[in-house]
């Protein structure tokens, strides 16, 4: 199975390429993409040259041009797919449907991919994006249980590609207006979510408080960490009732499910995390690259040891169990 | 298993004597070597983009002093613990942290999760000087030596044995090859 | 400009759905989109009463349409969507999955939940067969103007979530179940107690959010009355009314007559508030702020 990576600035490409990536996705310093965070991510030459350097190693480079380009200003995403394609990029990771009729028509061949950020849940969608934009790969959204995405693979005949680890979106992706109600920026706008300009960390008596938007989202004894407030992580009143109302602050490990995905047809897995460092990529690739190549050389995986890594350093196989619904 | 990162601090014989030291000749030997990597890593500046006027407090929590950067004039000074000026961020933890951060051995919010990083004030400002400096892939060691060529053999000699000694990451961990 | 009324996307019992939409027969709205949009475990329980309530909308000279449930995964949801069509009435999709069921060149109206952000994604949902979008809720005006034009050019109608809490997110997961600390599969319908949805306050009593099943609403209500003059001169052919358990005539009427300019928008809240007198309101997105905000002019009226 393929191992696709994620790569918030070149360090971190050649960091999952020399750990042992198939495959590294990234995205423009822009709106363009859905990890629109400061310091982060490629400019044009920079993407020539991280696509050079991976190319050079066997390795593919996928560029995720997946926010809902804004009207008016389609330009700015039509000439990001313009200047993937001329980088050499492997493919291009779309949501939009008029971004990926105008790529279908206007760069047939650059490969397109569907972002997990067009939720496509069913075969009925994942058909209508193939047939209608000729898409060959789906990532597919997080709301998917094993049993699921076995049968989505039956009646599909594009690839499939699957998380397994690192930050959670609990709602459908891309489908989700809780950051822009707090903040004013989405993810499907601005490309991020729970934006770092909007976050206030304070001290309040023996408290730590973190506010999204002036929202409180988490309020911890001090001495404890207070997480980033992520708002669908945040803990919340409701009735009777306090706690982490939609999620705990946890992040997906899917490592002990690869084989079982791996029999339902999946084609790549993809790690999370072009926010995070070059350090995280190289361990977290290193580690997933030896479930991939015990597989396939027909021995056992690795029981990986990646909790300390994740957010909350806790972690869940979120939808892929029937029963986290 | 290692000693986890938080837990590991200078020994206080390093420490001790920078007590009664004069701050001055630390903030002019800091501040030319922050002249010196910013010189020679142009893409620091440009990754922290708008922040570069935001001043940054780095509170390196066993030593003595305080770091004061200021990316915009490629300046870092150190001051007393509560006699720096305001800044608009500030990330405190401790050496081994900073280093470990910085030579590409540890994540820097899996610091942050496990407490050993914390984080103060304007977070976007803190998120861009952190991507830019992970992507710098700088050596910390090495920059010392190009800004402080006095410095250049006694640390070549002594690092080794001192990462061995103290558990820091004092030398760049991953040794990505700069083929390009 | 006229009035929508949006699917309710609550769960209400079949005696409360029949009364309501034979209310709503005289109500001064122009059309109706009706059907389940939330979870399709619901429907056994109401969907007898579409037949009617479409027989009622029709006869009260309303257009209806049927719509999508917003997240399609399981084959009964599949088939389910299937057979929208063979009732002969347009369906508004609300999962884009719902498209492939509907052939080329027949019309269908595009929901709020469908990602509608560019002129591109409009001219292409146009020539499929789209005759009527209404925008998704967190869209700035700026936004809404430009696709407006473009609305009128592809001779499609154009519409802008008017009134009601805000649909901010979809979910695999039932939080309505998970707050009664069951599977979703055992969830015994507990979202039928909370026939608006159940707040979410923040750790500090702010008022936040609310949860209604999968999915995830805005705690204040969503009130466009302010913009609704600008909203009409760039081209906004419809406000569309999100249900409510408690006086939605009445919300009807209000907004029917401040499109006829019988009413302020003051005076349209004033009205609001004498059904729901701590309702909350927000109008945030169409400023490009935080949602939840409130900057209405009629607030300092």
């Amino acid at each position: 199975m393929e191992l696709v990576c994620p790569a918030g600035t070149p360090a971190a490409l050649r960091a999952a390429v020399d750990a042992g990536a198939h495959c590294i996705y990234c995205g423009f310093a822009d709106e363009t993409n859905a990890r629109n965070f400061p310091g982060l991510n490629f400019s044009r030459s920079e993407l020539a040259e991280g696509v050079g350097y991976a190319h050079a190693r066997g390795a593919k480079v996928l560029v995720a041009i997946n926010t809902f380009p804004t009207a008016g200003k389609e330009s700015l995403w039509h000439s990001a797919v313009a200047d993937a394609e001329t980088a050499g990029a492997d493919a291009v990771i779309l949501a939009d449907l008029g971004l990926l009729a105008h790529t279908a028509q206007r760069h047939p061949d650059l490969r397109r991919h569907l972002s997990v950020q067009a939720a496509a849940a069913n075969p009925d969608a994942i058909n209508f994006y193939a047939q209608a934009f000729d898409v060959r790969r789906v990532v597919l959204p997080r709301v998917l249980s094993v049993e699921e995405i076995a049968a989505i693979n039956r009646e599909i005949d594009v690839e499939t590609e699957v998380f397994v680890f690192g930050g959670l979106c609990v709602m459908a992706e891309g489908r989700c207006s809780l950051s822009s109600y707090a903040t004013g920026r989405s993810p499907n706008m601005n490309g991020v979510c729970s934006p770092p300009e909007h976050v206030d960390y304070a001290t309040e008596g023996s408290d730590s408080v973190a506010r999204l938007g002036g929202f409180t989202i988490h309020r911890t004894p001090k001495g404890g960490v207070a997480p980033y407030p992520t708002l669908c992580k945040g803990c919340f009143t409701s009735g009777d009732k306090t706690g982490h109302v939609f999620e705990d602050a946890v992040s997906l490990d899917a490592s002990k499910l690869v084989p079982r995905l791996a029999k339902t047809g999946v084609t790549a897995l993809k790690i999370e995390g072009r926010q995070r460092s070059r350090a995280y990529v190289a361990q977290i690739v290193r580690a997933f690259r030896a479930v991939t190549d015990a597989l396939a050389d027909g021995r056992d995986p690795p029981a990986l040891a990646l909790a300390r890594l994740s957010e909350g350093q806790a972690a869940t196989t979120g939808a892929y169990a029937k029963t986290w619904r | 298993m290692p000693e986890p990162i938080g837990n590991v601090t200078i020994p206080r014989l390093f420490t001790a004597p920078m007590h009664i030291l004069p701050l001055w000749p630390v903030s002019i030997a800091l501040s030319r070597l922050a002249r010196n990597l910013l010189r020679t890593h142009p893409e620091i500046l440009r990754r922290i983009d708008k922040y570069q006027n935001h001043h940054f407090e780095l509170d390196i929590t066993d030593l003595p002093f305080v770091l004061r950067l200021d990316p915009a004039r490629a300046q870092l000074r150190a001051f007393r613990r509560g006699a720096a000026p305001a800044s608009d961020a500030r990330i405190a933890g401790s050496f081994a942290a900073f280093l470990a951060m910085l030579h590409g051995a540890e994540d820097g919010d899996t610091l942050y999760f496990s407490g050993a990083l914390q984080i103060e004030g304007d977070t976007s400002a803190v998120l861009a000087l952190r991507n830019a400096l992970d992507d710098a892939e700088l050596d910390l060691g090495a920059e010392i030596a190009n800004a402080l060529p006095f410095l250049a053999a006694p640390l070549r000699q002594s690092l080794a044995p001192l990462e061995r000694l103290t558990g820091l990451h004092l030398t760049r961990a991953d040794t990505t090859p700069e083929v390009y | 400009m006229d009035l929508t009324v949006a699917p309710n996307p609550f769960f209400w019992r079949a005696d409360a759905v029949r009364g309501f939409y034979a209310a709503l027969a005289d109500a001064p709205v122009a059309r109706v989109v009706l059907g389940e949009l939330v979870c399709s475990k619901r429907l056994p329980f109401w969907q007898e009463e579409i037949p009617q309530a479409v027989e009622f909308l029709q006869a009260g000279g309303k257009q209806v349409a049927l719509t999508s449930l917003a997240l399609i995964t399981l084959k009964r949801e599949r088939k389910l969507t299937a057979d929208l069509l063979d009732l002969g009435l347009p369906v508004e999709v609300n999962d884009l999955s719902a498209l492939h069921h509907i052939p080329q060149g027949v019309p269908f109206w595009v929901g709020p939940l469908v990602n509608v952000y560019n002129e591109g994604t409009l001219r292409w949902l146009a020539r499929r067969g789209g005759t009527r979008i209404c925008l998704p809720p967190e869209l700035p005006m700026a936004s809404v103007a430009v696709l407006a034009k473009v609305a009128q050019a592809e001779g499609v109608a154009l519409e802008v979530w008017g009134h009601g809490r805000l649909p901010l997110a979809i979910s695999g997961r039932c939080y309505h179940a998970r707050l009664h600390e069951r599977a979703k599969d055992s969830c015994q319908f507990v979202c039928e107690q909370d026939p608006d949805g159940r707040d979410v306050d923040t750790l500090e009593g702010q008022r936040f959010l609310s949860v209604n099943g999968v999915q995830t609403l805005s705690q204040a209500y969503a009130c466009m009355a302010d913009h609704a003059a600008e909203l009409r001169d760039m081209g906004v052919s419809a406000l569309r009314l999100q249900p409510q358990s408690v006086g939605f005539e009445g919300v009807c009427k209000a907004y029917s007559r401040l499109l006829a300019s019988e009413l302020t928008p003051a005076a349209l809240l004033e009205n609001l508030r004498l059904a729901h007198a701590d309702m909350q309101f927000c109008d945030g997105f169409g400023r490009g702020a935080a949602g939840a905000s409130w900057q209405g002019r009629a607030a300092t009226a």
